[in-house]
């Protein structure tokens, strides 16, 4: 075969003639055609490699994302506790957990010119707005975030005031047309990424008459600058009314904004009405639109669809009322410990089919309420195929699970009153409201599907156990409901995808996804879809780089492949005490060697993460010299920060793990945002947080840890030093 | 890396098809046990095989289903096979600069981007315009424009070999 370079060509005399006396005689041609088909070949080898790592270190993002997910709905049903039983932590007048979770329109902040006995001092150089809004108002907007400026609350309370009242004239499922302009552009999530929202309009152009656009969810949570996102999108709305559409997410609910940085960011950023705006935030996520129609052929939702989903009845349900799809309308039914009687009685779902991610619950891994009248969670739901007994996909939402209704009573074990349940729990009975009427809870189902869901590709429509809410819904289910409604394309979001965007389901599916770098810098790009008169999707693809120069694939790769791989090092270490325990059955002589087999086996059963373990092993844990693995390794990589007297490695470890939601809770309880509680409040939050978590945790070694933090002896916790000292640190990093 | 043998053939043979387990998973994305054809190659040279073109396609032969499809099946008696029988051994490193060397005539410790893409683009599986234009991007020192090959294998060796 020619290779039509000069090199190879030359003869080998001609070649030898060189004069050269120093160094050695020219390769041959033959040899030179050698080597680089040496390099050809161990340079595909290396990138083959190089895609694998970054395919598992996604995996390793979005396994940790959704678990953390399931994890929410833990937090969740904590604070519905809280709430349900312990109104008042502190005896002293209602907290801020009644209010961030069950708010009591305070009567002054009802009045909407609540706003206007805001002063705005004559030193803030921030944007002022009136309304109406003006483009040069919307300008000065951009222009100002930007720079990092934040808007004054008082013009912050002003817009979302304006946009409530907007918000209430519009029904469930807004109604678009291509006639008017002449390509719609639609968005997918993007999560607080000002950056990427900007280089969409410096791409695409500012919103307009000329230029409409659909954002369809997930403005807030886990970027840095979800409110100045969500200001911009809501002062397009107010401007363009016609030309705006913006559709709820998952996230516009304010217990998914407690735990994944939404509410944090506004307390931070408006310490002294950010209660306010929280609470109006709350309001007028609620009553965002649940879904974008255009040209009555294309249907735009955050999440997709159930086999259940009746567009119908969708548009006629007063949205407004599902404040949280994490909390049912009467709240305590989504106790998973109110379910747990009526989950027992349903059993194992016949014959659930659904090969993809047979991942039960986490639930089943989570201890339950001490003291409550019932088994202990391993029991039951062990199998895939069973009822999950998550909040959303619970019994109460039984067509999620199964077309039948649950309508069996409870076991006699659990005492009913004529109140309701009476629950025991610790040392008192606690008193549940009876359970909701079906209709409230059909509504609230349907919003769930819709705002939750994921395509998967083989058919049929399985509960969703990965997120814990919403459902997969197969190719069969979209195909049903297109037909259905005559519609030709599902467009959705919810799933970051690396190229921005993804078609599924033959082309009936397109998932978009506006974010990018959402896990790590480089992970991956963002996209928008824009449909014209023709309803052909036209994707446009970009990533937001933070440095100047173009990082190489490799490098790219690298330093994703490192984040992922400590994030998984510190779920490791944060479930120490359960590995090991796993481990105890596959090493009875406590040698503490196993097979790379056995320790794979643990690791994914203790995990719940569904890993190519064995291609991750040389990361986490070291060889022995017969190719066992050293399991005890696996918790080298890190450790607690400060060393803290008298903290065990059972405690240590439980802190790590529940750090997030420590920090929370302790937000929460700090109402005058200090960064102080009292001793008290710790005490008492800890032992509720580990009575509901199950985790034995020794009383003496809780007040023994409260007061050696409290460094000054006043009486008083500086919780972020706290926190500090349990964030896991890299036992390699140089700078920790 | 193969397991020692002093584990015995069982674990031996266990140990290889639950590496070939592993590399098939990460490319499985419908979690259905079946890979698309045009993902072999990478999963082979991710299991420290490399095949040249041609011998890569024997292997789909062997293989492919006639939906394009690669099922686990059929994949790991092949796949078991190549890697027990030590098939498409992978290149020492010492070996790898010696080839640079080679392409080196002047002997002038680096490498021009364009003479590296001449090399490249020869023999009969030569390098496609992306695949140039990656080992470039990370080849290539961006000051000077130049390959200097000796800091380019060690880099890549540590960063591939893990």
């Amino acid at each position: 075969m020619g290779c039509g370079t000069s090199i190879s060509t030359e003869p080998q005399g001609r070649a030898m003639e060189t004069e050269e006396a120093s160094s050695p005689a020219t390769p041959s041609p033959a040899l030179t055609m050698k080597a680089a088909i040496l390099i050809q070949g161990w340079y595909r080898r290396y990138m083959a490699r190089l895609e694998m790592r970054r395919r598992y270190t996604w995996s390793i993002f979005q396994s940790i994302e959704y678990a953390g997910e399931q994890d929410q709905l833990q937090l969740s049903s904590f604070f519905s506790f809280m709430l349900d039983n312990f109104t008042h932590l502190n005896g002293s007048g209602p907290d801020l957990i009644s209010q961030l979770l069950d708010p009591v329109v305070d009567p002054w902040l009802g009045r909407e010119t609540c706003y206007e006995l805001i002063p705005v001092a004559e030193s803030y150089s921030g944007p002022r707005i009136s309304f109406p809004l003006s483009v040069s108002h919307t300008n000065s907007l951009v222009n100002a975030f930007k720079e990092h400026q934040t808007l004054h609350a008082r013009y912050a309370l002003q817009l979302l005031w304006e946009t409530k009242k907007l918000l209430k004239q519009m029904p469930n499922i807004v109604h678009m047309s291509t006639s008017y302009a002449k390509e719609i552009t639609i968005c997918g999530d993007l999560h607080g990424h000002l950056d990427d929202l900007l280089l969409i309009f410096y791409k695409n152009g500012l919103p307009s008459a000329e230029t409409p656009y659909v954002f369809n969810g997930d403005f807030v949570d886990r970027g840095k600058q979800s409110t100045e996102v969500v200001l911009i999108l809501f002062a397009y709305l107010l401007l363009y009314p016609n030309h705006m559409h913006l559709n709820r997410g998952n996230h516009e609910d304010h217990i998914m904004n407690l735990r994944y940085g939404f509410t944090k960011e506004v307390m931070q950023k408006y310490k002294t009405h950010g209660r306010e705006i929280l609470q109006l935030f709350q309001d007028v996520f609620s009553l965002l639109p649940i879904a974008t129609v255009i040209d009555s052929k294309v249907l735009i939702v955050h999440g997709g669809i159930s086999d259940q989903t009746d567009l119908d009845f969708l548009n006629s349900i007063e949205r407004q009322k599902v404040k949280s799809a994490l909390r049912l309308p009467r709240r305590s039914l989504e106790e998973p410990d109110v379910s747990r009687p009526y989950k027992q009685t349903h059993g194992p779902r016949p014959g659930s089919s659904h090969s993809r991610r047979q991942r039960p619950g986490a639930q089943t891994k989570r201890k339950r309420h001490r003291g409550l009248s019932r088994q202990d969670s391993g029991s039951s739901s062990s199998s895939s195929s069973s009822s999950s007994s998550s909040s959303l996909c619970s019994s109460r939402t039984p067509s999620c699970l199964s077309p039948r209704p649950c309508s069996s009573p409870p076991p006699p074990t659990v005492p009913f009153s004529v109140d309701g349940l009476q629950v025991p729990f610790l040392d008192s009975l606690a008193s549940l409201p009876p359970p909701s009427p079906p209709r409230v809870e059909r509504e609230w189902k349907q919003m769930v599907d819709v705002l939750w869901s994921d395509p998967k590709p083989q058919d049929g429509c399985t509960p969703n156990t990965f997120r814990g809410g919403g459902c997969y819904y197969g190719p069969d289910v979209t195909q049903r409901l297109l037909r259905h409604h005559g519609y030709q394309l599902l467009i959705r979001s919810h799933e970051c995808k690396q190229e921005g965007y993804e078609i599924c389901h033959g082309g009936n599916v397109i998932t978009i996804f506006s974010a990018s770098n959402y896990y790590e810098e480089g992970s991956n790009r963002g996209a928008y879809v824009k449909l014209g008169q023709d309803l052909l999707p036209r994707f446009y693809q970009y990533q937001v780089s933070r440095t100047t120069r173009k990082l190489t694939l490799t490098q790219r790769v690298r330093a994703a492949e490192g984040s992922a791989l400590r994030a998984l090092q510190e779920k490791l270490f944060s479930h120490r005490s359960e590995l090991l325990t796993g481990f105890l059955p596959f090493d009875h002589n406590n040698t503490g060697f196993v097979s790379v087999s056995e320790w794979a086996q643990v690791l994914e059963t203790v995990l719940r993460l569904d890993l190519p373990w064995r291609t991750l092993r040389p990361h986490l844990a070291r060889l022995a010299p017969d190719g066992s693995v050293e399991y005890l390794s696996c918790f080298d990589y890190m450790g607690p920060g400060l060393h803290l007297p008298q903290v065990t490695p059972n405690l240590a470890e439980t802190l790590v793990r529940y750090r997030t939601d420590l920090e929370l809770i302790f937000n929460i309880i700090d109402k005058d945002h200090s960064g102080l509680i009292s001793l008290d409040e710790f005490r008492h939050t800890w032992r509720l947080f580990s009575g509901h978590l199950g985790v034995a945790l020794d009383d003496g070694a809780i007040d023994a840890l409260a007061r050696s933090i409290d460094f000054n002896k006043d009486g008083s916790i500086d919780f972020t030093e706290f926190l500090e000292a349990f964030r896991v640190v890299h036992k390699l990093d140089k700078d920790h | 890396m193969l397991f020692p043998s002093a584990l015995g053939p069982e674990i031996l043979v266990t140990g290889v098809h639950k590496r070939i387990n592993d590399a098939f998973q990460v490319f499985d994305h419908d979690l259905n046990k079946t890979v698309d054809v045009r993902e072999i190659g990478a999963i082979v040279r991710s299991l420290g095989c490399f095949p040249t073109e041609a011998e890569l396609l024997d292997i789909i032969d062997e293989v492919e289903e006639p939906n394009g499809f690669i099922c686990f099946e059929r994949f790991l008696p092949t796949m078991s096979k190549i890697l027990m029988e030590n098939k498409f051994r992978p290149i020492p490193e010492d070996t790898l600069l010696k080839a640079f060397e080679v392409l080196d005539q002047q002997k002038k410790g680096h490498l021009e981007p364009n003479e590296l893409t001449e090399y490249m683009r020869q023999g009969d599986e030569p390098f496609t315009q992306l695949e140039m234009e990656e080992m470039l991007s990370s080849a290539v020192e961006p000051d000077s424009n130049l390959i200097y090959y000796k800091d380019f294998v060690n880099m890549m060796v540590l960063d591939g070999e893990r």
